[in-house]
């Protein structure tokens, strides 16, 4: 009897790890933010362009497929990690992204996109932030995956990497184009 | 190619810890003496190793070497040097390098310093306490790597989060760190005991002084991060019962127990298995706060770096090394010889109430902490536990130990007389009636609970001082034998005595701080006035300027007292570009008594600035106790008894001399 006492605190300490582990294994990823934009329509938005070349964006043209929205900058250190990636989704013709251009020097943006090249369907200007505040950006880079209704499907905060993108996004992209098609 | 170095030196030391851990068990196993002096040289290479692989991350802060990756996320050119230094553990990756850094320092210590320790127990001590350092430096190598390049260099860096570029978190988490880790000391010699199936006196003795280093750094660093949220977050409250703070207040509660109950293996030779216990159990609160702020189960400010992956390692560490641990203690703790005997009333018995109550403490802010996580695991149901739980759990377990305080050091070791204590107590009584009748004379027409609050002050400040004046007999012998009697006094009595009274004036402090804070908040145009307990508050003007990597609007507020001038304070808004993070400095005049704390808000010189102004009584008593505390601590480390390599035949005499005059 008395030894089971000494056991006490080992079985107590096994429950608590069980706990912790509970919230990880489950696969809930603390990373996810909680929006309350998902599954809502996006924002009105109306954004000038960044190039001559391309042209800028309004609501009407992230509707009709389904779509990336990347939120970036020039002076942004992990844009820059991700950009290598975008580039290679962009080459790879999987979904169109779309880019915001947040709080930046028009000329630093340029740059940036004429040295690492550019990833973008087009591109718009949140010169004073204010679009990113309707979305709900908590920082960039941000992204968005956006249904052909124009709905907010999954946002990813931070950096996106081959990984992320297999795990989290190119599912909900399946899913939807299985509803589409179906 | 300095941070190739760096990551070098880190495999380098992960391959010594290597050896470390293995060759010295079990060289102890065989008695092998060759075998068992691995851990000496080895514990001063992993250290130096692992010291190189922290100066070299250092220099890429310093030198702003943005083609690492570590370095361009978390630094800026433009930053101040002291915040491109503490910019290193600013984040996850290079905190926990200092983290094993400091692991291997402790390490260090015992090497060099455990000269008198004996020879199996010290390479077992050694030997477990680099296993942890085995399993952290795989941590870093395999996920957490901070010497990663990044191609092409970005031209600069994406700062630190302005909220740490100041001065007193510079240093917050490296003390934090110090005490976190510190307890792995404890830990080690825990496991090292069980190993050897032994826990005597002397091993209590050789175990003390690493406690109360960690426990000293612990109690340091809380101050310090609680000081910071106090005046740069800008609320003007000084703890929020966030899950991180708890995470590192648990650690200090239960590492208070244990600084308590190894007195009692110390000098009775009892309370052992349960001294064990809590050693493994502090130390696990140690790795559980280092988990809960990296994994992200919990939701908090403070958060960093988190991400699953990590989160799991950790908490495999944690399962590792704790699960082991408790293992062993379930296995071999029952065997263990019983020690000396006592009665219920006498200084053990108060030690023994000390700890059960610490014990049940640790565990409503283990509750409080970790509930939501617990409710969203089986229900699903999301929930916050703040301030008003910890209020009403946590207070009323601190009020019988706060009494207990008084009580217990005037109890003799094995039988003690109460009756004898309590006649002692009159002072306690006398001088915590005499402060509840003043507080109440204060503040008649207030609820009472800040009365109590005081009472419980006095009594503690009482009980303490008579006791120490009885120990030196002050007012009973004439003055020259007193100071004699004094100075001879071990200098761990005059920790205890500074340490009690410490928490005395912090209990002030947090009372008075609870009960009778003011606050107002106005619109205020330049010129214009407010009044807060009896100081008159004007806003002089409002400028724009430029600091090295933010921009700034200064105010300039005077502050007077029944017309006349007092000071002038200048509380700032600052703007951080690179990060795009406003944060605020607030202003504080502090006089002994109270704070006057202003904070400049948002606002232009047309429509006015939002301007918040606090009036803290006895607030600045919080921290003092505090620093009192660490003082205490540092004192009574410094006794010769606790002193790393005391022989043990002089400790030893000591220890009668001192009983000798605990008695007289």
């Amino acid at each position: 009897m008395r030894k089971l006492i000494y056991l006490g605190p080992l079985l107590f300490f096994i429950i608590t790890a069980v706990y912790f582990a509970l919230p990880i294994l489950k696969g809930k990823d603390p990373r996810i933010l909680p929006s309350a934009m998902i599954e809502k329509n996006i924002p009105d938005l109306n954004l000038p362009p960044l190039l001559e070349t391309k042209q800028g964006i309004d609501k009407q043209a992230l509707m009709g497929e389904i779509q990336l929205v990347n939120f970036f900058s020039s002076w942004c250190g992990p844009c820059r990690t991700e950009h290598d990636f975008l580039m290679r989704i962009n080459k790879s013709e999987i979904i169109p992204i779309y880019g915001i251009n947040y709080k930046d020097k028009q000329n630093a943006a340029k740059a940036w996109l004429l040295d690492l090249g550019d990833p973008y369907e087009r591109i718009g200007r949140d010169i004073d932030g204010r679009t990113a505040i309707d979305w709900g950006v908590y920082g960039v880079p941000e992204t968005y995956l956006i249904d052909k209704h124009g709905r907010i499907q999954y946002r990813h905060v931070g950096p996106l990497s081959e990984s992320i993108f297999k795990e989290k996004i190119s599912p909900v992209i399946k899913a939807l184009r299985k509803q589409t098609n179906g | 190619m300095i941070a190739e170095l760096g990551h070098y030196a880190l495999v380098l030391a992960l391959l010594i810890a290597l050896v470390q851990t293995t060759v010295p068990l079990y060289g102890a196993a065989r008695n092998d003496f060759s075998l068992m002096g691995v851990a000496q040289p080895a514990a001063t290479a992993q250290f130096i190793a692992i010291a190189i692989a922290f100066g070299a991350l250092t220099h890429a802060y310093v030198t702003s070497d943005f083609s690492v990756i570590n370095v361009a996320e978390n630094s800026h050119s433009l930053k101040p040097l002291l915040y491109k230094i503490s910019g290193v553990w600013g984040n996850h990756e290079g905190s926990m390098i200092l983290w094993v850094l400091i692991l291997a320092l402790f390490g260090f210590a015992v090497a060099q310093f455990g000269i008198h320790l004996p020879p199996t127990l010290k390479a077992r001590v050694l030997s477990v306490q680099a296993s942890i350092g085995v399993a952290f430096l795989g941590f870093i190598l395999l996920t957490s790597n901070p010497f990663l390049r990044l191609d092409p260099a970005p031209i600069d860096g994406r700062d630190l989060n302005p909220l740490l570029q100041d001065p007193g978190l510079a240093f917050h988490p490296p003390m934090l760190y110090l005490g976190y880790v510190g307890f792995s000391m404890a830990f080690s010699f825990a496991v090292a005991a069980l190993i050897e199936g032994r826990v005597d006196p002397a091993w209590a003795r050789w175990v003390r002084p690493w406690t109360l280093a960690a426990w000293i750094a612990l109690t340091a660093g809380i101050t310090l991060g609680s000081w910071w949220a106090y005046y740069e977050l800008g609320w003007g409250g000084w703890w929020y019962w966030d899950p991180v703070e708890n995470a590192s207040f648990m650690p200090w509660l239960s590492g208070t127990a244990l600084l308590h109950s190894a007195v009692v293996v110390e000098k009775r030779d009892a309370l052992k298995s349960w001294t064990i216990l809590l050693a493994i159990l502090t130390f696990a609160l140690s790795l559980m706060g280092t988990f809960l702020v990296r994994s992200g189960v919990l939701t908090s400010v403070h958060a960093f770096a988190v991400d699953p992956e990590r989160g799991l390692y950790i908490l495999a560490i944690l399962v590792l090394f704790v699960g082991g641990a408790l293992i062993m203690f379930a296995l071999r703790a029952p065997s263990m010889k019983l020690g000396g005997l006592f009665q219920p009333i006498s200084r053990e018995g108060g030690l023994v109430m000390n700890n059960l109550l610490l014990s049940v403490a640790t565990a409503t802010v283990f509750i409080g902490t970790l509930y939501p996580l617990f409710l969203d695991a089986t229900t699903g149901q999301k929930v916050s536990v703040g301030p008003p739980f910890f209020n009403a759990t946590f207070v009323p377990v601190m009020i019988p130990l706060v009494l207990l305080m008084a009580v217990g050091p005037m109890l003799a070791w094995k039988r003690g007389d109460l009756s004898a204590a309590m006649s002692r107590l009159w002072f306690a009584v006398a001088l915590s009636f005499g402060i509840s009748i003043f507080v109440f004379w204060l503040h008649s027409n207030e609820p009472l609970t800040p009365v109590i609050g005081f009472a419980l002050a006095g009594w503690l400040a009482g009980g303490t001082l008579k006791e120490f004046a009885d120990r030196i007999g002050l007012f009973r012998d004439r003055l020259s034998k007193s100071l004699s009697k004094a100075r001879r006094l071990p200098r761990s009595a005059y920790g205890m005595t500074l340490a009690h009274l410490g928490l005395s004036i912090f209990i002030c402090g947090a009372v008075a701080d609870s009960a009778w804070r003011t606050e107002v908040v106005i619109n205020a145009k330049e010129r214009d006035k407010t009044s807060i307990a009896g100081f008159e508050a004007q806003l002089e003007s409002v400028n724009r300027l430029e600091g090295p990597n933010y921009h700034l609007e200064r105010a300039t507020v005077v502050i007077r007292k029944n017309g006349e001038y007092v000071t002038r304070v200048f509380p700032e808004r600052r703007f951080y570009p690179v990060q795009q993070m406003p944060t605020t400095e607030a202003a504080i005049y502090t006089t002994l008594l109270a704070d006057v704390y202003v904070s400049l808000g948002e606002g232009s010189k047309d429509q006015g600035w939002t301007l918040r102004l606090w009036y803290n009584p006895l607030i600045p008593w919080i921290w003092t106790g505090c620093l009192i505390m660490v003082l205490g601590g540092l004192i009574s480390l410094s006794d010769r008894r606790l002193r790393i390599g005391a022989p043990f035949k002089r400790a030893h005499k000591k220890v009668q001399e001192n009983g000798l005059l605990e008695n007289a």
